[in-house]
This record gives structure tokens, C-alpha cells and sequence, in this order.
């Protein structure tokens, strides 16, 4: 059982909960938690979230929720849960889209949208450990308000420890934007990963056109296919 | 399981009522959609060099070539699908050649339990010799009357509609016989060994 101890808005559509764990267990970057929640008819639904929060958190995960508009549960914890409420949670969960630094380098990380929520787990721990790791993160979201983390992961980034951000933004950009402008392409993918060499060991993680689009790109460029490890949100837009 | 914790506030969708209802097991939600969720990119594969064998406790291991496999009995099968991540699918549409017409071609030694699916990917799921007899899996290469999609285990994927979806080894290539259950890939990753939706075996130790 779990309770809310802080609410974040990251976005207009996203928001980080701080949840405490009274039995709480240090958690690979990577994994995921499953909420419950329970009507008064006991009527119940499960979803899965990615830890946001690295392991150094003693006692409490941060999960980053995006607020979806059909959804059953995203909705509620949006616009009903408040700091305080108790929350039915399983976890930590997952032992194939898990990183560490024991598991090296260099790494490329690839997030689209909500995606980024595992992978900054990744992120934060890899700061948190002092790792010098060679990392570049390839961000995609359509405007700059979508862009979640974006003063923390400035932040990490201005620490030149061999992490680097690189931004496309696929619907709108600021004025003056000399990055990407588009959805992740082959070029893109080849342009991003050169400094890392022939062979990092990469996450994607995102809606599934886009993870798709990014895995098989990456291995139409050479990359090992058994250097990908791929986790997909949401629907398959067939 | 303690007694029911009901969540402040949370009422839910409008119930779901009459046929769908009993049809969806505990912890999941129907979905229009057909989700797509794989630990890896998706393989390629040439049909020229495709082939599906039988092997390991059999009198004599078996292979079909695609041309062969395409000669092979068909059946049409509509049937509901339940993954791990939540989601089930009800009235699926494939088209497939039954695990019994292909054990059929064999002859399965006395010691024979278990069988590992393996796939083009390196991917393994374990599944029990009960559970994949009597019409409870299929070879498919078919979903919704088209050729099946790779993003979606083409060009041919098992499928066992009775267990969670991650049993249903897409891009598919054969069926290793053993004595003894041998984890795949994700239930050597903490995934149930069984994977009974109806039970909600997700996870090991559930």
C-alpha cells in the first residue's frame, strides 16, 4: 500500500507523484510498479507505470503519469487523487528493460513522449552513481511544453559527465530552433548514435510506431539487434 | 489478499455488462485495439528459408518448408486474447494449422511433457503438452483474413488464446519437445511459468 506524498505537473497533461513505500525494495532503473485501484462495488482495474526515480530514493518510487483521454486510470489519479490518498501498488517489476551501470556502454537511449519515464530512471541513477558512462538521450515530443524533465535534464546535461540530450521536436518548435524538426528517421538515428560507435546498448521506449520505426532503423544501420531492448505504450495505430 | 481496499473517490468505467463481461478475466480491460509489445526489434524473415520443426523426444524430428506448411490442413479460429500488460482482445480472427494436425506428424516419445517454442529473434516460451493439444493452439499466418503483419509475429506465431499472450511466440520456427519444463525468455525474467489469465498467474510466485 502506498500513499501519495507529492504531486508534481510536469506538463499540461503529465504529473509525477511521489509515492511512499512502507516496504519498499531498491528497484533496477527500468522496472515498473502496477496500481490498483478498487470501487466500492469492488469492481477493479491494474496499470502498469515506469519508475521514474532512480533507487537512491529510499522509501518512496516516483511514478510519472501522462493523463490520457479515455483512460480509466490516469484520469482518476489527474483529477481526483490528492497527497494523502493510499494507493494499492505491486512491484518493482521487470527484468528485461533494466539498466545499470554494470551493464556499460555506451549507451543511447530513445524516448518518445511519455517514454522517457523509464529511461529517466536510467538517467538519474547514472547521475546518482557518478557514472561517466558515454550516454546521448534522442528526445522526441511535438512541442516544447510536451517535453518532459526538460530544466532537469538541461540540468544533468550541463554537467558534461558524457551524458548529451539531443531534442527533435515534431510539431512545433521555438523560435530560433536549429535542432530536429521531425519524426526519428534513419539519418536521424545515424547522425545521433555515431559518437557511441557500432555497438551501444540501447532502450526505446515510446508509443509503438515510434519504437518500431526506431528499432528497425537502428538495425538497418548496423546495429546489433540483440543491443536493442525495446518497450512499447499504448495502442499499435493498425 | 486482504479484505478489499477500495480507492477514495474511484468509481470507473460504466461496468461492463452481459457476454464481454464473463469473458474478460481478472485485472484486464478489453481493448479495440491490437497493442504491440516485444522486448526487441522485429525480425525479418525470407520465406524461402523459412521452415517449422518438431524436435527433441520425438521418434524423428519433422520440418516443413513454407510451401509445405501452406499444404497443410487450415482452420479458421476466432478466439480472446489476453496479454500480461492488461489488455484483452475478444473475437480475434487467424488462420492457422492446429498443433494437433502438427503433432500428428510425429510420434511424441513416452517421456515427452513439455514443449519450448523457439523463434527467429532467439525469443523461448515454455508451454505444457496438455496446453497446446485437444484444439487449445495454433500455427498461425493469418490474423483478420490477411497475411500476419511482422510487427504482429509474422510471418507465422504460435498461439495458445488459454494462456497469456507472452505464449504465443511470434516469428515462430519450432517446437523443441523435453521431459522437463525449461523457463523461456520472460519467465526466466520473473514472468509466471504457466501464465493462466483466469488465475492472474502474471508473475512467479503468484
Amino acid at each position: 500500500m502506498a500513499t501519495i506524498t507529492a504531486i508534481r505537473d510536469e506538463t499540461p497533461r503529465v504529473r509525477s507523484y511521489a509515492l511512499g513505500l512502507p516496504s519498499w525494495t531498491p528497484h533496477r532503473p527500468g522496472q515498473h510498479y502496477d496500481l490498483r485501484l478498487t470501487a466500492a462495488d469492488g469492481y477493479s482495474v491494474q496499470r502498469s507505470y515506469s519508475i521514474a526515480s532512480g533507487p537512491e530514493k529510499e522509501g518512496e518510487i516516483e511514478v510519472t503519469v501522462e493523463r490520457v483521454m479515455d483512460g480509466e486510470v490516469s484520469p482518476f489519479l489527474h483529477d481526483v487523487a490528492v497527497v494523502g490518498d493510499r494507493i494499492e501498488v505491486r512491484g518493482p517489476i521487470g527484468g528485461y528493460f533494466v539498466w545499470e551501470p554494470t551493464l556499460g556502454g555506451p549507451l543511447l537511449l530513445i524516448a518518445g513522449g511519455s517514454g522517457i519515464v523509464p529511461l529517466m530512471a536510467m538517467i538519474r541513477h547514472r547521475a546518482a552513481t557518478a557514472s561517466r558512462i558515454p550516454t546521448r538521450l534522442l528526445y522526441s515530443s511535438r512541442a516544447p511544453d510536451d517535453i518532459i524533465y526538460a530544466n532537469e535534464l538541461r540540468d544533468l546535461a550541463a554537467r558534461a559527465d558524457g551524458l548529451e540530450v539531443v531534442h527533435t521536436l515534431t510539431r512545433s518548435q521555438p523560435a530560433g530552433w536549429t535542432g530536429y524538426a521531425r519524426r526519428i528517421d534513419d539519418a536521424m538515428l545515424a547522425e545521433v548514435r555515431r559518437p557511441l560507435g557500432d555497438a551501444p546498448l540501447v532502450y526505446i521506449c515510446g508509443p509503438t510506431p515510434l519504437v518500431e520505426g526506431a528499432a528497425n532503423g537502428l538495425v538497418r544501420i548496423g546495429v546489433p539487434a540483440q543491443r536493442i531492448r525495446t518497450e512499447r505504450f499504448g495502442p499499435s495505430g493498425k | 489478499m486482504p479484505d478489499r481496499f477500495v480507492t477514495r473517490g474511484f468509481e470507473g468505467r460504466p461496468r461492463a455488462t452481459g457476454l464481454a463481461a464473463n469473458r474478460v478475466p481478472p485485472g484486464q480491460y478489453l481493448t479495440n485495439d491490437f497493442p504491440v509489445l516485444s522486448a526487441g526489434p522485429t525480425p525479418t524473415t525470407n520465406l524461402r528459408l523459412w521452415s517449422f520443426a518438431i524436435e527433441g523426444l520425438v521418434r524423428e524430428k519433422v520440418t516443413w518448408s513454407w510451401a509445405e506448411f501452406q499444404k497443410l490442413p487450415a482452420e479458421d479460429f476466432t478466439v480472446d486474447i489476453s496479454c500480461v500488460t492488461k489488455w484483452t482482445k475478444l473475437d480475434m480472427h487467424w488462420r492457422g494449422v492446429s498443433v494437433d494436425t502438427l503433432l500428428e506428424a510425429v510420434e511424441l516419445e513416452p517421456r515427452a511433457g513439455f514443449a519450448t517454442a523457439y523463434s527467429d529473434g532467439g525469443y523461448t516460451t515454455n508451454v505444457r503438452l496438455p496446453d497446446l493439444v485437444n484444439g487449445q493452439a495454433f500455427v498461425a499466418y493469418q490474423y483478420d483474413g490477411a497475411p500476419l503483419d511482422p510487427e504482429h509475429g509474422g510471418p507465422a506465431r504460435l498461439v495458445v488464446p488459454h494462456l497469456y499472450f507472452w505464449k504465443s511466440a511470434k516469428w515462430v520456427r519450432g517446437l523443441h519437445i523435453t521431459e522437463k519444463e525449461t523457463p523461456g525468455f520472460w519467465e526466466s525474467l520473473g514472468y509466471h511459468i504457466r501464465g493462466d489469465p483466469w488465475k492472474e498467474e502474471r508473475y512467479s510466485g503468484d
